[in-house]
């Protein structure tokens, strides 16, 4: 394992997260719009809770359900869990570089990503 | 607007950004934002929030291309996304408490940042330094190709370089943008990083700064599916496509024609701002 190796995986990882995210937001767009698509929309003024579920469980379930906002919400969250991989393999990587330092300063990117969504939930 | 008209006119608006965000190098979230605000009334917490998402695709599509050619370096990337990541999370917390009207304003003030680097162009690559006291005990210096071979170079002023991220990190959490050109600034003019390395690392960084922020307009309600579902799909086609065909492209007039158009934006986004329109 070197540096570029790393990047290399690293770069096949997030591009296989992309294509499995837009996948999903696409058959959930699909989907909604077969059900939807002469709904008036009306995204002029802000509300809270018009968004649907905003906790990563409270999604999850839903989907599970067969709800089309719900399954598009789930291909967003594999696009921002993507990055969040990215710095898991990242930690592992460097990990077997025996480079601790590096292995540690990932390790604080993970945590402060960690906190932000466990926020979330 | 019907849902399916509203779904195609987003889809092509967001589809141009992206093009045009990844033939010029700024990004697709700088267009697509005041492109949904200004041309379709869309809340600006609905447009940010949909922007941050199509910030993580393009960023993380991109990045296999990117790391094959051996310009990024992963170590100045963990190492300042500390900086970004934190700052982030304080911009989207920032976010949630600002009016909109004040956030018009910030934006547009950055489009008026995009569109001087747009008209300015590249700037020349600065000597290659040797790296500093802090920059050495982090190992942050590397190689990169130039004419087929290797070239070393250095890294400094890493405190000055680290704060500058916190703030490029702050201002993509408030408007859900990547703000890649802060990053470049960062690492470019501050850092003494080549340039080519400051950008593809950069464009590495942008995935996991958004991600940071995406749990709190998670929570907030601002990623509205319906919304973020055609911006995302039409940022990520728009910006592999920009992608492809970069390599063929004049793109010299192109950034000229493209920082016009940000600068009316720059200005509309302002003064809607300023008169509360927006």
């Amino acid at each position: 394992m070197n540096d570029h190796r790393l990047e290399i995986i690293i770069g096949q990882l997030l591009r296989a997260g992309v294509l499995l995210a837009a996948a999903t937001v696409l058959a959930g767009g699909v989907l909604y719009l077969a059900g939807h698509h002469a709904d008036r929309t009306n995204y002029h003024t802000f509300a809270v809770g018009q968004s649907g579920a905003h906790t990563i469980s409270g999604i999850v379930k839903t989907a599970a359900r067969g709800d089309s906002a719900a399954i598009m919400q789930v291909g967003l969250l594999l696009l921002i869990l993507t990055p969040v991989a990215r710095v898991m393999v990242a930690v592992v990587g460097f990990l077997l570089e025996r480079d601790r330092l590096y292995a540690v300063v990932s390790l604080i990117v993970l945590l402060i990503l960690a906190f932000s969504l466990l926020h979330a939930t | 607007m019907t849902a399916l008209e509203f779904t195609l006119v987003v889809w092509a608006l967001s589809a141009l950004a992206g093009f045009l965000g990844a033939l010029t190098g700024l990004g697709g979230g700088v267009v697509v934002v005041p492109a949904l605000t200004l041309a379709l009334g869309v809340d600006m917490k609905y447009a940010i929030g949909a922007s941050l998402v199509s910030v993580i695709a393009t960023s993380s599509g991109a990045a296999a291309a990117y790391v094959r050619e051996g310009f990024s370096n992963i170590r100045i990337g963990m190492f300042l996304e500390i900086a970004t990541t934190v700052g982030a999370i304080a911009g989207a917390f920032l976010a949630g408490r600002v009016s909109t009207h004040a956030l018009a304003i910030v934006f547009g003030l950055v489009l008026l940042q995009a569109a001087y680097l747009s008209f300015k162009g590249i700037p020349e690559d600065a000597e290659r330094v040797e790296s500093d006291a802090l920059a050495t005990r982090l190992r942050l210096g590397g190689a990169y190709p130039v004419a087929g071979s290797l070239q070393k170079y250095g890294v400094r002023h890493v405190p000055g370089g680290f704060a500058m991220m916190f703030g490029a990190g702050a201002l993509s959490g408030l408007l859900g943008i990547g703000s890649g050109a802060v990053k470049v600034i960062a690492m470019d003019r501050i850092m003494r990083i080549p340039f080519k390395v400051s950008t593809t690392t950069s464009n590495f960084m942008i995935g996991v700064t958004a991600a940071a922020s995406a749990g709190l307009y998670l929570k907030h309600g601002y990623i509205n599916s319906s919304v973020a579902m055609p911006v995302m799909l039409g940022v990520l086609t728009g910006a592999l496509l920009g992608a492809k065909l970069l390599v063929h492209m004049r793109v010299k007039t192109l950034r000229r024609v493209f920082g016009a158009v940000i600068l009316a934006l720059a200005i509309e986004m302002i003064v809607n701002g300023i008169t509360g329109k927006v």
